[in-house]
């Protein structure tokens, strides 16, 4: 499979008038085409940064990163970024919050439109499009969120922490859906979290931040035993996912 | 208020029906309390004022301010004051509130201008406006355009003080958001930055009636040619003080009625959200 995403001897630093943080340390890292990835490490440890550099957001102190071989400079339109929480504005109907990508890139025609259009029909929003955020439930929000990502029709997702503002079960479900979603669009994805359950049921690879500055600790290839089409909620029940999640926990070195 | 009160038209349990019915003979009782206080104050005050208890040359009393009244309106000159002060009120606070909020958008988008101006702003606010009026007069004469520009200025500085301040209260993630689809900084701003100030907007333009109204009346004062605030000061020289409690209560009523109009606007504004 091809790298979509390299990350070359990554270092990044940030400066207050305090003085200088160093947020992650050489770290380099691919991502292959269609691969679900997932980071997780202790909390404040530079995973949310490591969204920030490769949505070119943030430029790093030294080393390259490279989407499709060419180097990030800038926003990129092969980049969609899903927030924590879904910020859907409340001025704005669902539509017009799904297709606010495309109008700031001046992407907005009859056929980008339509494309909006169908996802949110083909994701159950399709008799909400003229209701506002605030009539919706989280899990519908959420998967607004989500089509104003898809809308412009990004290569790779980066997704922070994006269920953490929901309440258990809705997450649960909604990490079901999402998943769905993206392997159906067939995209690359990149999720920050701190659930190692949330990590390990919806990935193909799991990779493990020590403490700031960040480093690569490990990396797992996700392989469970599954009967049937493998989802998230499945991949739960397979005997390996206690053994990855166990493995993971020991790693993270949690100390309260 | 009002909608809340509206009866339901579903059926409902006798308890819920008792405790509609209690909130709704609480809130009639407020109103009728309201009510029967303004009526003793006048009705005291004539009595008051009939009896001798209080020399209503100097007090004024209600029947004499009604006649008042009628003799304004007859000659129409009410209409005309209250109508000068209403207008200069209204061009005072609106362009207040515009160019405020054009001032905010300017220090929102460089913030190194932001930081040079931020002493200016803070002494400029806590000066008392008021004390400009004489230079106002004298630089712009005793025109019309004085009392505005009185208006202006105690407006203005709470517009851009309150509306800046709701711009830098802009969710930062939501401005993330929209830079990872390439935003730029003016779509930033027309997106965003200045839907989400525009609750913000609508009640600073609240204050600014008040604001304004403060400046009108202290400028009519100073210009002394036409208007509520011009009424007062003449029959305060003249010693007709049944003109200036007349005066006053037309304000009151005025600037109460201007402020329900905004409120009005805003909560349609609510509402369509």
């Amino acid at each position: 499979m091809d790298t979509v995403v390299e990350l070359k001897n990554v270092t990044m630093n940030y400066h207050t008038l305090d003085g200088e943080t160093q947020a992650i340390r050489n770290l380099s890292l691919d991502i292959r085409r269609g691969e679900f990835v997932s980071i997780v490490g202790p909390s404040g440890c530079g995973k949310s940064t490591l969204l920030s550099l490769i949505s070119g957001l943030i430029k790093s102190s030294t080393g390259e990163i490279l989407i499709n071989n060419e180097p990030v400079k800038g926003i990129s339109s092969n980049v969609g970024y899903m927030p924590q929480r879904d910020h859907l504005f409340e001025w704005l109907t669902i539509l017009k919050n799904t297709i606010i990508g495309l109008e700031i890139q001046r992407k907005l025609n009859k056929e980008t439109l339509r494309n909006a259009e169908r996802l949110l029909e083909e994701y159950g929003l399709g008799e909400f499009k003229n209701y506002y955020p605030k009539q919706l439930s989280g899990g519908m929000r959420q998967r607004a969120a989500l089509i104003r990502t898809l809308a412009v029709n990004p290569e790779i997702l980066l997704l922070d922490e994006p269920f953490s503002s929901l309440d258990y079960q809705t997450r649960l479900a909604i990490s079901e859906e999402i998943w769905l979603i993206i392997k159906k669009e067939e995209k690359t994805a990149i999720l920050v979290t701190h659930d190692i359950a949330e990590a390990v049921s919806m990935s193909d690879r799991v990779i493990v931040f020590t403490r700031r500055p960040a480093e690569l600790k490990s990396e797992h290839d996700i392989l469970l035993t599954i009967d049937g089409q493998k989802t998230p909620i499945v991949c739960r029940e397979a005997p390996e996912f206690r053994v990855y999640f166990n493995k993971i926990w020991k790693e993270l070195d949690v100390h309260v | 208020m009002s909608e809340e009160y509206i009866i339901p038209i579903t059926q409902h349990s006798a308890e819920h029906l008792e405790f509609i019915r209690k909130e709704r003979s609480e809130h009639r009782a407020v109103i009728l309390s309201r009510i029967i206080i303004l009526v003793a104050i006048f009705v005291f005050w004539e009595i008051a004022a009939i009896m001798k208890w209080i020399d209503p040359f100097i007090m004024s009393q209600p029947t004499r301010i009604a006649k008042t009244i009628a003799v304004l309106s007859r000659d129409g000159s009410l209409f005309l004051h209250t109508g000068i002060t209403i207008y200069e009120t209204v061009i005072g606070f609106l362009s207040g509130t515009i160019l405020g909020t054009f001032i905010a958008v300017i220090l929102w988008w460089s913030r190194f201008t932001a930081r040079i101006l931020d002493p200016y702003l803070v002494v400029f606010n806590a000066l008392p406006k008021t004390a400009l009026g004489p230079i106002i007069l004298v630089w712009i004469g005793g025109t019309a355009g004085s009392i505005i520009v009185m208006a202006l200025l105690l407006s203005i500085i709470v517009t851009i003080l309150n509306v800046y301040q709701s711009f830098k209260n802009c969710d930062e993630d939501k401005i993330k958001l929209l830079k990872t689809f390439g935003a730029t900084k003016a779509q930033i701003l027309r997106k965003v930055v200045l839907p989400s100030s525009i609750p913000d907007i609508i009640s600073t333009l609240k204050i600014n009636v008040g604001m304004s109204l403060v400046g009108v009346i202290v400028g009519e004062f100073l210009v002394s040619s036409a208007g509520l605030g011009y009424l007062i000061i003449y029959g305060g020289q003249v010693f007709k003080m049944d003109l200036v409690m007349t005066s006053v209560i037309i304000l009151a009523v005025t600037a109460a009625l201007m402020y329900l109009s905004v409120a009005w606007v805003e909560k349609k504004y609510i509402k369509m959200r």
